[in-house]
């Protein structure tokens, strides 16, 4: 035993020249998004001083909660995916259908059609909040029907009727009632095909759907901070003589909480990293096949409806967030529970 | 071996100062139970040795918990390092903490970390880098002769590796007042004399210590203030 290089109070001020270890410095740079990870890990406040995780990694059932927040990170992506596609196609129909208006007047025997035409023009145009009015002409009428009688048919002797499209002008909300009112007297061949009320509807389901989406999310999160809060619990029972161990040098609480809180947040990143590229590699390949069926008929009234079944960049960035929020609800909880039974002790 | 000990008696200009330790009517009781300390009154210097001894069952573990502040006490009053504890937040608890270092009867090594890891906790819950400390944490432990046993995990350490694990583990810190807990139970007699001169050259290096035992052999080969437990009361003997 060695006195000598002890002086009064300073057991060992005298230190010898320790080499840094080589594992440090060899340690290999993991990927950016490694780097990411860890860099968040630190801004969450799991403070980390040198050596490794003084909580055993093995001690502590990981595999369940780690599963668990996969699971919940899936069904949130895919909430999340779902109201992305219901939103934007709900935005595709108030955009560029709510501004359309269309007036049918189909041939009758005994009447003019050009004249009825020209003449349900005309009322269109001096409607208020109506911006242009333009007359399908006869060819194009036919031309639309192309698709499902195919071509080089002879129309002429067809009852098809003629279109007429009204543009409504931006943020107008014209009142029909009038030029309604003025059809069925002048015109009585003549329909006013107002999708702005189905429009309407289709609107407030999406808007309902957009909700229940958005309640499901904070649901799922809700029962995935359950889960994490219990799953803390568990791992203080597991490790109460570790804690003790902890307090009786001198630990803080706020250390303890943030040794749990970092641990969690690994478990929380593994799960939500898991969860969150299947429910990425489930949209992608949900545009994909969507796209198989773009050639088959039919598709397009189905594009019409809703969209073009793949989900846009945000709604890739949502679920990659909602893989960071569920890593962070992972820390966040893990680490209030740990204060919260800290402090009930005594 | 040179048995005797001269320890300065504190000096009386700062000896409200230098009380580390202060017990003052003390009583404890677990639960419902019988009185364990009865009246206990004592106080603790900075830089003195002295011995905590009484029978088995007398209180000896639950006086040093009380004095670490694992237990409050059902009546009496606690000062530490000149603070009444009783008004002390937990925080302030942990930071007093550090100031005293333990080694208990059971060790209570991690088993899943290194020795070299479990001597540096007391340095690592504080949040010191490895690198400020790792150089001493290595010294410490070839000073009590661990130096080759320093990335092995405690389960496969002996009985006395692993009390001078815990040893340094208390002391890494540098703490102002060492408690150890049965520090010579699991060990031979001569390692015992061995730690116990460790201890008294902590002491000497100004670090108050009280060692609770009942090996009198052991005690007396030092000339050393007692305190002395029996049916619930405490017996100075200085
Ligand atoms: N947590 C506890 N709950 C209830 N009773 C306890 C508790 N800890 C200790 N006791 C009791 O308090 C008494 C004193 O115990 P303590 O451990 O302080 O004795 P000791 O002097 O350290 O004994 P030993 O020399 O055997 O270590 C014993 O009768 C013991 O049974
Ligand atoms: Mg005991």
């Amino acid at each position: 035993m060695r006195a000598a290089s002890c002086s009064r109070k300073g057991i060992c001020i005298s230190m010898i020249e320790a080499a840094p270890s080589s594992a440090e410095a060899a340690e290999p740079v993991a990927d950016r998004a490694g780097r990411l990870l860890r860099g968040l890990a630190e801004r969450l406040g799991g403070r980390d001083a040198g050596g490794g995780p003084i909580l055993p990694a093995r001690s502590i059932a990981g595999r369940a909660l780690v599963l668990v927040i996969a699971i919940m990170t899936f069904l949130a992506g895919l909430t999340a995916g779902a109201v992305h596609l219901v939103a934007d196609a709900s935005a595709d129909w108030s955009g560029a259908l709510a501004r359309e208006i269309t007036l049918q007047i189909r041939p009758v025997p005994g009447r003019d059609i050009e004249a009825d035409v020209r003449l349900a023009a005309d009322l269109a145009g001096r409607t208020r909040g109506v911006e242009a009015v333009r007359v399908f002409a006869r060819s194009e009428g036919e031309k639309l029907l192309e698709p499902w009688l195919g071509a080089g048919l002879d129309l002429s002797e067809l009852p098809v009727p003629r279109l007429v499209v009204l543009k409504l002008a931006a943020g107008a909300a014209p009142d029909f009632t009038r030029l309604k009112a003025d059809l069925a007297e002048r015109v009585p061949n003549a329909g006013l095909d107002d999708h702005r009320l189905w429009l309407g509807r289709l609107k407030t389901m999406a808007d309902t759907a957009v909700l229940i989406g958005l309640a499901i999310l904070a649901l799922v999160l809700t029962a995935t901070g359950l889960a994490v809060a219990f799953a803390t619990r568990g791992a203080m029972a597991g490790t109460a003589q570790i804690i003790d161990v902890l307090h009786l040098v001198g630990a803080e609480d706020s250390y303890i909480a943030g040794q749990f809180q970092r641990h969690f947040l690994r478990l929380g990143l593994r799960g939500a990293a898991v969860g969150g590229v299947l429910a990425i590699l489930f949209y992608l390949m949900f545009s994909l096949s969507a796209q198989h069926f773009a050639t088959t008929p039919g598709a397009e009234q189905v594009e019409a409806l809703f969209g073009r079944f793949s989900l846009p960049a945000a709604g890739y960035l949502s679920v990659a967030a909602i893989g960071l929020v569920v890593s962070a609800v992972t820390a966040i909880v893990s680490r209030m529970t740990v204060y919260r039974t800290l402090s009930g002790q005594e | 071996m040179q048995p005797d000990v001269e320890h300065a008696a504190p000096s009386t200009g700062e000896e409200a100062l230098s009380e580390l330790v202060r017990f003052e009517n003390v009583g404890l009781r677990y639960g419902i139970g019988a009185e364990i300390l009865r009246d206990v009154n004592f106080s603790i210097h900075s830089h003195s040795f002295q011995f905590l001894t009484g029978p088995s069952g007398a209180g000896k573990t639950t006086l040093l918990r009380l004095i670490l502040q694992t237990l409050r006490p059902t009546r009496g009053r606690v000062r530490l390092f000149g603070q009444n504890v009783a008004g002390l937040s937990k925080g302030e608890l942990a930071h007093l903490r550090r100031r005293m270092g333990i080694v208990f009867q059971d060790f209570r090594l991690l088993d899943h970390l290194t020795t070299y890891e479990n001597v540096a906790l007391p340095l690592v819950v504080q949040g010191r880098e490895e690198a400020s400390y790792r150089a001493e944490v290595i010294e410490l432990l070839r000073w009590v002769g661990l130096g080759d046993r320093m990335h092995v995990p405690p389960v496969i350490l002996s009985g006395g590796e692993k009390q001078r694990a815990a040893i340094a583990r208390a002391l890494i810190a540098q703490p102002a007042l060492l408690l150890a807990d049965e520090p010579t139970g699991n060990v031979d007699p001569s390692l015992a004399r061995r730690l116990l001169r460790l201890f008294i050259e902590l002491n000497r290096t100004g670090t108050a210590v009280v060692i609770a035992t009942h090996d009198l052999p052991l005690m007396d080969l030092v000339d050393a203030r007692r305190l002395v437990l029996a049916e619930g009361h405490l017996h100075i003997y200085d």
